[in-house]
């Protein structure tokens, strides 16, 4: 990510003149530092936000952080105002995407302390939610890096969640094997990818079409086979979750410990995942050979690697990352199927893809970001905001667009992402 | 190794690329192939290197039959080939791209040991004299140097033959001298070389033996000491060429193109052109010569319109110019572009639609927002007999055309008007011979009309038999205006290479001076 | 790198001065070829891809079956039988609720209407290389506003009040499909995912209106909105049936879309843009403007099946009401080739498939999602014609332009 940016950054804002990112990012910070002033500071006087620390069971137990709520609004503002004269006045150049990080933190515990003004907030279950949240997109995103770094474009991420939810729930019920089902939704997964690899690398079908393609039918799929097989026959609809795997003695460190360690299965699944792919990626032949398959094709081609293959194998193994995630929707999560339950996560994945450079890491950072996103508006519609809780569910979404908005340009796809290759 | 191509057949649909070829390389041989565009040459090196499979024939290493199923099998039996447009991923190092598909692995999982491929890499550039960085990005390294890593690709495959397919075409004269140094030293170390070009000069300077393509067959072999340029130029088309356009001298008039310290920015935020100034007047053909990446591009796009300026001022007939396209062409501007898939037509508009691509908006084509497809039809029949544009029917799709038709529709398109400013960027890049004559034949009309010609061309044949006046480009400023007369190759290729003749001479001096001093 | 181009058709330099373009290929041809030699050509494809998908569909109905499943192991032939006689039953049920009776007739143009508009909304953007996934969205959009001047305004004449409505619906829709072409115009951001987003955004606006007191319905708090006043009403085309006038604001559209495509001097811009924006560029037009305009087009194509929806049939909104039209869209432009006429046609089969769907599950309990697979099958035959090409062998010609829009996520 530092090289592109490094060429923009080479020439100030100063020096470019007119409405550049920059200078908007610097307007940005600043109004949200006037939001703050304006609105979160409008507490009683003397009022002062809790944040627990705790998750409310066994252990080591942190006392709450109180503090002032309107003092600290104003320090937090203070804080943002100044990063963003600064921003305004000189940039940062490489470390832009630092400051931004800094600035949104800021904001948002602005936010939560005049949320939570003259009460309290559970900040460790917002958390805990957060992390929990963005498995589904991590693993999206995962499937979309595994395909788009061979150069495939994949949106039929959501599909493959939705399908890996629902074979996941029906094998697991079925055979009384939570495993079994999570085996059946990664072979899921990997089917509906085979056909996307197919019809987009053989038959040469437009890519973001087949997985549009795709998508629809797998919806249209599990809908039908929703109400035609499980509404009548719940049992294959009732499968055992997955419990809570406590990491002995590491689970002992405040605040963090409880929050990542005290997890299901699929989060550690999570965190192997983006370690293994990221080190595949960038530290083997493998990983080599895949990247340049989907910077440069014909190079590849021409010294003896098999593009198609590489393709092929790709896809699917994408396909079962995201079989994968889906499997976290039913036996990770609520426990039983329903029609349309990923709700778009699979697109927001793939925005985190985007926004995380399409690096494994990168890309759990930003499904963070919108994990948090969507945890705070499902605790906020407890909470006394004067804001309908329809927007608050909106925010996942918005955050979204200005996240696919905002960085276009600074993060580079692999050269060849989305384009067929034809042989000779 | 002996490599020999025997009855070798390849057809495409509509077209058969390669008839018959027979050809043999000796060991240790520079073997150059020589054709015009399109006569087949990088069909048949494509099948070589296992790219494509041949409809018929054989290819025999050291008189054993083999096939190469595809690029691995090439590369196994020792063929390297350093493509015309290089195979280099621009986001990796020097050493991964070449590592890339024979890396050094250790482990059981394939962890990279870059170590190890950085060190043999450094030392065939030293054993070959080949400079590069092994850290180095592709993407900032310039164009001779990335040529210098494919070659190292190769050598690091431990290639007995090279096949180089057009490498001058982005090389000043001096680099070309470096490369054929390299060449002789390959062949001197066992390695043949086959040497894919057009250019007639360089085939008599390095080749031992010459072959001749023309539409798909071999027209002869022969060796420099046996034939001549206007030889090889008749074996290549078929007939004597014209090798010079004849031309009345020109009558400049009133400067209608005016650059002043001009200075623009590439897609990446450096300076492509800098500070630049020049100036073409009506009636005369200004030809912009100098080695690909030197500004020309981001150069015609500042004054057509496609570019912003980051300073200086551009006029035209006396008005200052914005970055608007639309705004320049109504100012009686002509553009044929560099890249006319790209930039000049749409593939999928129909013939006649392309006819129209920039004036559809005007009467008698439109009539406010509703097209008057009669009037277009009739003038895309007019030009189509008048430019002498092979096609059965003007509602063809424009993909269907050939590279040479493609480009007279898009002359067409441009000269039907009455042109102030012709800017041509690369006008017969990739075309046979015949087409190249045409367009030149016009745009010397053009000028006699009285429009004014900016031509950029890397092609110094080009720009010698159309320039009025040859001005140099070499990064992002103009070295130096001459005369047709003093445009020799060898201070054109100087000043394309960025030295000054009159510098060198005092150098030249200044070194004889402190080795006298010395004595 | 020199930057040749490559030609798309190789070395046909190789041809010079003195031939023609060259000609395809002629070939063999396979035994359905021949015998359809008499059928147009462009309808081939469409038609085996419907054929096959209804046979997947068939096999579809029989496997998931419980019946069928336990009777299998003792009596593979009986079952099979009652596995077939429930096709029969599913899709003469299909066939006779589409266009068994005038009944039928009318509810086909009634599913029809709304899928013609979308479908052409979608397929305005496809002409301008973008892919309006938010079709769905702009059609909330456009049903919100349409339905808030249809019930906000008392005492207004129809010829003002109808059309004003109408107008709202298509300028919301219209709003709707602005936003990320402005988006995408600006910072390049890529309309999959900003439409995409977009749909959730207006489900969940939908939701907030529909509790809002101006909105909703007096004396209720569930979430439905206001009647629209009668002057606002779209008139029904025949007594007792349930068609109205938004069938032909849908022929309009499509005439309107005919025009603008072939006829228009935006229309060929848009498709210049689509096709090869580089040239569009040195052309001079404005590749920004151009494309803000083709998603304001297509957004209010949408919106303005939204209004037909709120104006023609349900006179009031409630959250879901579209049974995923904006996504059908896609389907449908792709399958009429995203030409006006095509996406009429396929507006048509779908229009006929839904309606059949509510009878056939009546009669035969199969559920009405059966015919979104059928859908989704169809689509995917369509779009791979290369698919059906290669099952059945034909050599069949596909003209969209060029078939392959992606080009990743950037600018």
């Amino acid at each position: 990510m530092g090289r592109v940016t490094a060429a923009a950054a080479a020439l100030s804002p100063a020096r470019r003149g007119g409405l550049t990112r920059e200078r908007i990012l610097g307007v940005v910070y600043l109004a949200l530092a006037a939001v703050i002033v304006f609105v979160f500071t409008g507490v009683e006087a003397g009022d002062s936000s809790a944040f627990g620390l705790n998750l409310g069971r066994g252990g080591l137990q942190l006392p709450d952080v109180v503090v002032p709520s309107a003092p600290t609004a104003y320090l937090l503002a203070l804080i943002a105002a100044s990063l963003g004269a600064m921003q305004l006045i000189r940039g940062f150049g490489t470390r832009w995407a630092v400051v931004l990080g800094v600035v949104v933190v800021a904001f948002v515990l602005a936010f939560l302390t005049w949320a939570s003004a003259g009460g309290s907030i559970n900040f460790a279950g917002l958390l805990q939610s957060t992390l929990q949240r963005s498995v589904p997109i991590t693993f999206g995103a995962l499937s979309g890096i595994l395909c788009e770094r061979a150069g495939v474009v994949n949106v039929a991420i959501e599909g493959m969640l939705l399908t890996g939810a629902f074979v996941s729930a029906v094998v697991a019920s079925a055979t009384d094997n939570s495993w079994l089902g999570v085996i059946g939704a990664v072979l899921a997964g990997g089917l509906l990818a085979a056909l996307l690899a197919v019809l987009a690398i053989r038959y040469l079908v437009d890519q973001i079409i087949a997985g549009i393609v795709l998508n629809i039918l797998a919806v249209g799929l599990t809908s039908f086979l929703a109400t035609r097989v499980l509404t009548p026959n719940p049992d294959l609809n009732s499968p055992e979750r997955f419990g809570e795997v406590q990491i002995p003695v590491l689970t002992e460190i405040p605040l963090l410990g409880p929050i990542v360690l005290e997890n299901n299965v699929f989060i550690y699944m999570m965190f192997a995942a983006i370690a293994i792919l990221s080190f595949m990626l960038f530290r083997t032949r493998w990983g080599l050979r895949v990247r340049s398959v989907g910077e440069h094709p014909k190079a590849a081609d021409t010294v003896g690697i098999d593009v198609y293959w590489v393709r092929y194998r790709n896809v699917i193994l994408g396909g079962m990352m995201a079989g994968l995630g889906g499997a976290y929707f039913t036996l990770g999560s609520t426990g039983s199927f329903e029609q349309e339950m990923t709700a778009g996560r699979g697109f927001i994945g793939l925005a985190a893809m985007i926004f995380g450079g399409w690096a494994p890491v990168g890309s759990f950072l930003a499904a963070l970001v919108f994990g948090f996103a969507d945890a705070l508006q499902s605790r906020l519609s407890i909470l006394n905001i004067p804001v309908a809780s329809q927007f608050l569910q909106m925010a996942p979404y918005i955050v979204t667009i200005v996240v696919v908005a905002g960085l276009v340009g600074r993060v580079r796809a692999p050269a060849a992402d989305g384009r067929p290759y034809r042989k000779g | 190794m002996k490599l020999e191509l025997r009855g070798i057949s390849k057809a495409f649909p509509g077209v058969v690329a390669n008839d018959g070829i027979d050809l043999v390389v000796q060991p240790g041989e520079i073997h150059a192939l020589l054709g015009e565009n399109g006569a087949g040459k990088s069909t048949l090196m494509n099948v070589l290197y296992g790219l494509y499979q041949p409809d018929a024939g054989e290819i025999l290493v050291d008189d054993v039959q083999v096939t190469f199923g595809d690029p691995g099998d090439a590369i196994a039996a020792g063929i390297g080939m350093v493509h015309q447009h290089f195979m280099l991923i621009p986001v990796f190092t020097v050493t991964e791209n070449v590592m890339l598909g024979s890396e050094s692995v250790k482990g059981p999982i394939g962890v990279l040991d870059i170590q190890d491929a950085r060190g043999r890499i450094v030392e065939l550039s030293e054993r070959h004299r080949l400079r590069v960085d092994p850290d180095a990005m592709i993407e900032d390294l310039p164009v001779g140097v990335r040529q210098r890593v494919e070659i190292i690709k190769t050598l690091y495959r431990k290639s007995s033959v090279l096949v180089l397919d057009e490498p001058t075409a982005v090389l000043t004269p001096q680099e070309i001298e470096d490369l054929f140094e390299v060449m002789r030293s390959l062949k001197a170390g066992g390695t043949s070389i086959i040497f894919i070009t057009h250019k007639l000069n360089e085939v008599l300077a390095v080749a031992d033996r010459i072959t001749v393509l023309r539409r798909g067959k071999v027209v002869g072999t022969t060796t420099p000491g046996e034939s001549d340029e206007a030889d090889l130029a008749r074996m290549m088309v078929g007939r004597p060429v014209q090798l010079d356009v004849t031309k009345a001298p020109s009558k400049p008039g009133e400067p209608v193109l005016e650059v002043v310290g001009l200075t623009v920015q590439d897609d990446r935020g450096q300076a492509a052109v800098r500070n630049l100034d020049v100036t073409v007047h009506a009636g005369e053909i200004l030809a912009v010569a100098g080695v690909q990446g030197n500004g020309q591009t981001e150069l015609v796009e500042a004054v057509t319109g496609l570019r912003p300026l980051s300073s200086g001022e551009i006029k035209i007939a006396g008005q200052p110019i914005k970055a608007d396209p639309r705004r320049i062409f109504e100012a009686g501007v002509g553009h044929v572009p560099e890249d006319r898939l790209e930039e000049g037509l749409v593939p999928g508009f129909t013939i006649a639609d392309n006819m129209v691509l920039n004036t559809y908006y005007l009467k008698p084509y439109a009539n406010g927002v509703s097209l008057q497809r009669d009037a277009i039809m009739a003038t895309a029949r007019r030009l189509r007999e008048e430019y002498d544009v092979r096609t059965p029917s003007v509602d063809n799709e424009a993909s269907t055309l050939s590279g040479g038709n493609q480009q007279k529709v898009i002359v067409a398109r441009e000269f039907s008007r009455p042109l102030k400013l012709l800017v041509a960027a690369q006008p017969t890049r990739g075309l046979d011979v015949g087409s190249i004559e045409y367009i030149h034949r016009r745009i010397v009309e053009k000028r006699d009309e009285g429009a004014a010609v900016l031509l950029v061309s890397t092609e110094l044949e080009e720009v010698l038999s159309l320039g009025d006046r040859i001005a140099v480009m070499f990064q992002g400023t103009i070295v130096d205006i001459l005369e047709p007369a003093e445009a020799t190759p060898e201070r054109l290729g100087l000043l394309m290479g960025g030295s000054h003749p009159e510098e060198m001479v005092a150098d030249e001096v200044t070194a004889a001076a402190a080795e006298s001093r010395r004595a | 790198m020199t930057g040749t181009p490559t030609a798309p058709v190789p070395h046909a330099d190789a041809m010079g001065v003195g031939d023609p373009a060259p000609t395809p290929p002629a070939g063999g041809q396979s035994a359905i070829e021949a015998w359809v030699r008499g059928v147009p050509r462009a309808l081939v494809v469409p038609a085996l891809a419907l054929l096959t998908a209804l046979a997947i569909g068939a096999i579809i109905i029989i496997v998931s079956d419980r019946d069928f499943v336990t009777q299998m192991g003792s009596n593979p032939a009986a079952a099979l039988g009652a596995g077939l006689a429930k096709v029969r039953d599913a899709y003469i049920g299909l066939i006779g609720g589409s266009i068994g009776s005038p009944r039928a007739i009318s509810e086909t143009l009634l599913q029809a209407t709304p899928l013609i508009l979308t479908g052409l909304a979608v397929a305005v953007g496809f002409r301008a290389g973008l892919f309006n996934i938010g079709a769905e969205g702009q059609l909330y959009a456009g049903a919100a506003s349409s339905i808030f001047v249809g019930f906000a305004l008392v005492g207004v004449p129809a010829f003002i009040h109808l059309p004003l409505a109408v107008l709202a619906g298509i300028a919301g829709g219209a709003f709707w499909g602005f936003i990320p072409g402005f988006l995408k115009a600006r910072t390049g951001a890529h309309e999959v995912i900003v439409t995409i987003m977009l749909n959730y955004v207006a489900y969940r606006f939908i939701d907030w209106l529909l509790n809002q007191p101006f909105f909703q319905r007096e004396g209720r708090t569930d979430q439905i909105s206001r009647f629209v006043e009668p002057s606002a009403e779209l008139p029904r085309l025949i007594e007792g049936f349930r068609t109205h006038w938004g069938i032909f604001l849908a022929l309009a559209a499509a005439a309107f879309v005919s025009w603008l495509l072939f006829r228009s001097t935006k229309g060929f811009e848009f498709r210049a843009v689509g096709l090869n924006p580089s040239a569009a560029r040195y052309a001079g037009m404005s590749i920004g403007g151009t494309l803000i305009l083709a998603m304001m087009v297509s957004g209010g194509l949408a919106g303005l099946a939204g209004a037909s929806e709120m104006l023609g049939s349900n006179k009031t909104l409630t959250p879901g009401f579209s049974p995923g039209w904006g996504f059908d869209a896609i389907a449908l432009a792709l399958l009429g080739g995203a030409r006006p006429l095509g996406v009429v046609f396929a507006a048509l089969l779908f229009g006929a498939l839904r309606a059949g769907a509510t009878p056939m599950q009546v009669s035969t309990g199969i559920p009405i999602d059966l015919v979104v697979v059928i859908q989704a099958l169809v689509i995917m035959f369509i779009a791979a014609p290369a698919l059906v090409r290669g099952l059945y062998r034909i050599r069949v010609e596909r003209r969209i332009g060029s078939e392959v829009f992606t080009k990743g996520w950037g600018a």
